[in-house]
């Protein structure tokens, strides 16, 4: 698979994940991401000392993952919105642990079963912890194919470097989607850096245990403060972000993954109107980049984000901008993809309200005024 | 001077926990020396439940994973996928493997995973309290069931080892007692052979080992042992399960 090749999403993400090491994938069936435990199926059913199991559950999925990383492998488990609720708890071990693993997340409607079209809905359950207890994880979001691959190794690396689970934050549309990538050189998993914390049986050291119950309290909050000094580290290291088009924007749009491209869209077409207008989109979620969006927003008369949800990341920019300006959201929830062209509408819009003041008046009404007129 | 009782090797050298009377040091001890025995403590991961033995980890001088609660043998599944030649072993309560961890313990069976269970079964949850349990007997009195399990309210004790036995990757399930020195003797046997069945990479082995808990239970030790011997035996009698080792 040499040069450039034509592929989609949920592939992408598993060749990436191969060639990153990962010889170990538990995982079980949902819709829309049945075509990466396919390929992994497929693929390792080719290679040597490859795991692929289909668990019996979401739950026990990533339980296998827990088990597969303390004993050092690159280990992967994917699943869309309903199936990764079902794999919070063991996410909060393996924060809670300090144990590697990668999580795809390819986002559908919701809540409850919802459907299986592309959303945006897990925005918080990605970004806030999502299970139990006092955590982060690291959420990246791609947008474009070639990205999927070079985030999902990068997803690895992270997880390595900084011993914690790692999300890749997707929707139905982006592993569906075909698109031309060009793959990194696959990695030897005999050549990975050795982890000198791992379970394999304890001949010739003392042995090991990897836990997360610290039934003192004081133990409890040591945990909690080496993991808050880590989640500072990973904040300050490796928060990142497109900006397109934002030197002499008066107004950004903030979007992320398939959003971020229907924005894009929308964003080329008003600079075709004329408007000064650029995008600004997070590629971490978490950490989101708070400190690049509040130093653009002193130069910002509107921020517009637009989410294929009610607004969730919205609230992480108006915690970024901290009133510097003004920020309004236009949303389409429950699996609903815009068009550029609608996108185009709403900027234009806001971006005449903006011009004509009349944000002075809708800046108190925050997000409750999304939905904007299509 | 010959030595002729120590603590194994694979013991740390930490006083248990447990309450007087409980059959888990008694386990843990003989899970220890069939360790030894066997010579594979340098090889060995075992996985802890959450319950009473969840601290399993501060006294088994082997390297130990942590599992969420019933999760133990989905958890032992990935550390023996990725480690086919160590040896790993689950140690679970009732309510850990009979109730919140069935689906794993039967899908883990079922593929024949290579991992050993030791199954504690005490017939209540003891570390929240001695609440009812999958395995709480009829008329059994705990604090969730404090006029007596009833079946047409609470169900059926569960057996859940004969369940597993029905399993096709299910390679040797026995079921016993640690209620007196002939029933700790045939104990320590069943493990020694489940720990075997693993070396020989034959399949899944399972043993349940009916156990004291004489806090919950309110009776003292003698009682308690008296209690298995006489009553918990009726629903769950000591057996071979399944041996086509």
């Amino acid at each position: 698979m040499a040069g450039k090749v034509l592929m989609r999403g949920t592939h992408v993400l598993g060749e990436a994940a191969i060639r990153a090491g990962c010889r170990a994938y538990f995982g079980y069936p949902i819709t829309p991401q049945n075509e990466l435990p396919e390929y992994m199926a497929s693929a390792f059913d080719k290679l040597d000392k490859a795991i692929f199991v289909q668990a019996e559950s979401e739950i026990a999925a990533i339980n296998m993952v827990i088990g597969a990383s303390v004993a050092g492998a690159r280990v992967m488990t994917s699943s869309s919105s309903p199936g990764i609720s079902l794999k919070q708890e063991g996410i909060s071990y393996l924060a809670g642990m300090e144990l590697p693993a990668v999580v795809i997340n390819m986002m559908r409607g919701g809540p409850g079963l919802g459907n299986i079209a592309p959303a945006q809905g897990d925005y918080f359950q990605a970004t806030k912890g999502g299970g139990h207890g006092d955590y982060r994880i690291i959420v990246l979001a791609p947008a474009y194919g070639q990205e999927i691959a070079d985030m999902t190794r990068e997803a690895f690396d992270l997880a390595d470097r900084y011993r914690t689970p790692v999300m890749i934050l997707g929707d139905g549309m982006m592993g569906q989607m075909m698109e031309p990538v060009i793959f990194p050189e696959p990695i030897e998993p005999a050549s990975l850096p050795k982890k000198d914390w791992v379970l394999d049986g304890c001949k010739g050291r003392p042995s090991r245990i990897i836990h997360s119950l610290w039934l003192d309290p004081p133990l409890e909050e040591e945990l909690n403060w080496r993991l808050a000094r880590k989640y500072e580290m990973i904040s300050s290291e490796i928060s990142d972000q497109e900006m397109y088009l934002v030197d002499d924007a008066e107004m950004v749009v903030t979007a992320y993954g398939t959003a971020a491209r229907i924005a894009k869209g929308g964003v080329g077409r008003a600079r075709e109107m004329g408007l000064k207008v650029g995008l600004f989109r997070p590629k971490t979620l978490w950490p989101f980049p708070s400190r690049t969006l509040a130093a653009l927003s002193r130069n910002l008369e509107k921020i517009l984000v637009f989410e294929m949800s009610t607004g969730q990341m919205v609230e992480d920019v108006r915690l970024a901008v901290e009133g510097r300006c003004d920020v309004s959201f236009y949303g389409r929830p429950g699996g609903v993809v815009s068009t550029p062209e609608e996108i185009a509408r709403v900027i234009s819009s806001t971006y005449h309200q903006m011009e004509s003041g009349v944000h002075r008046a809708s800046h108190s009404h925050g997000a409750s005024q999304c939905r904007a007129a299509t | 001077m010959k030595k002729i009782f120590t603590r194994p090797k694979s013991l740390k050298d930490t006083p248990f926990h447990y309450c007087p009377g409980c059959g888990h040091s008694i386990i843990h001890r003989l899970v220890a020396e069939v360790i030894d025995e066997l010579n594979i403590r340098e090889r060995t991961i075992g996985v802890p439940p959450a319950g009473c033995a969840v601290l399993a980890y501060n006294y088994f001088d082997v390297d130990m994973a942590e599992a969420p609660h019933g999760r133990a043998a989905a958890v032992a599944t990935g550390i023996k996928r990725v480690l086919p030649d160590r040896i790993v072993f689950t140690y679970q309560g009732d309510g850990d493997i009979a109730a919140i961890g069935t689906a794993e313990i039967i899908h883990a069976a079922n593929r024949g995973e290579r991992i050993t269970a030791i199954f504690v079964n005490n017939a209540v949850y003891g570390m929240t309290g001695g609440q009812m349990a999958p395995t709480t007997i009829l008329g059994q009195v705990t604090t969730t069931s404090p006029g007596g399990r009833v079946s047409l309210r609470d169900g059926n004790p569960l057996d859940l080892s004969l369940m597993l036995g029905l399993a096709a990757g299910s390679v040797y399930i026995e079921r016993t007692s640690v209620s007196s020195p002939k029933g700790i003797l045939r104990t320590k046997k069943a493990i020694r052979k489940a720990f075997e069945v693993q070396l020989d990479d034959k399949g899944f082995s399972l043993v349940e080992i009916l156990s004291p808990c004489p806090t919950n239970w309110k009776m003292n030790p003698t009682e308690a042992v008296h209690w298995i011997d006489e009553t918990m035996v009726k629903f769950f009698p000591p057996q071979v399960i399944k041996d086509v080792a």
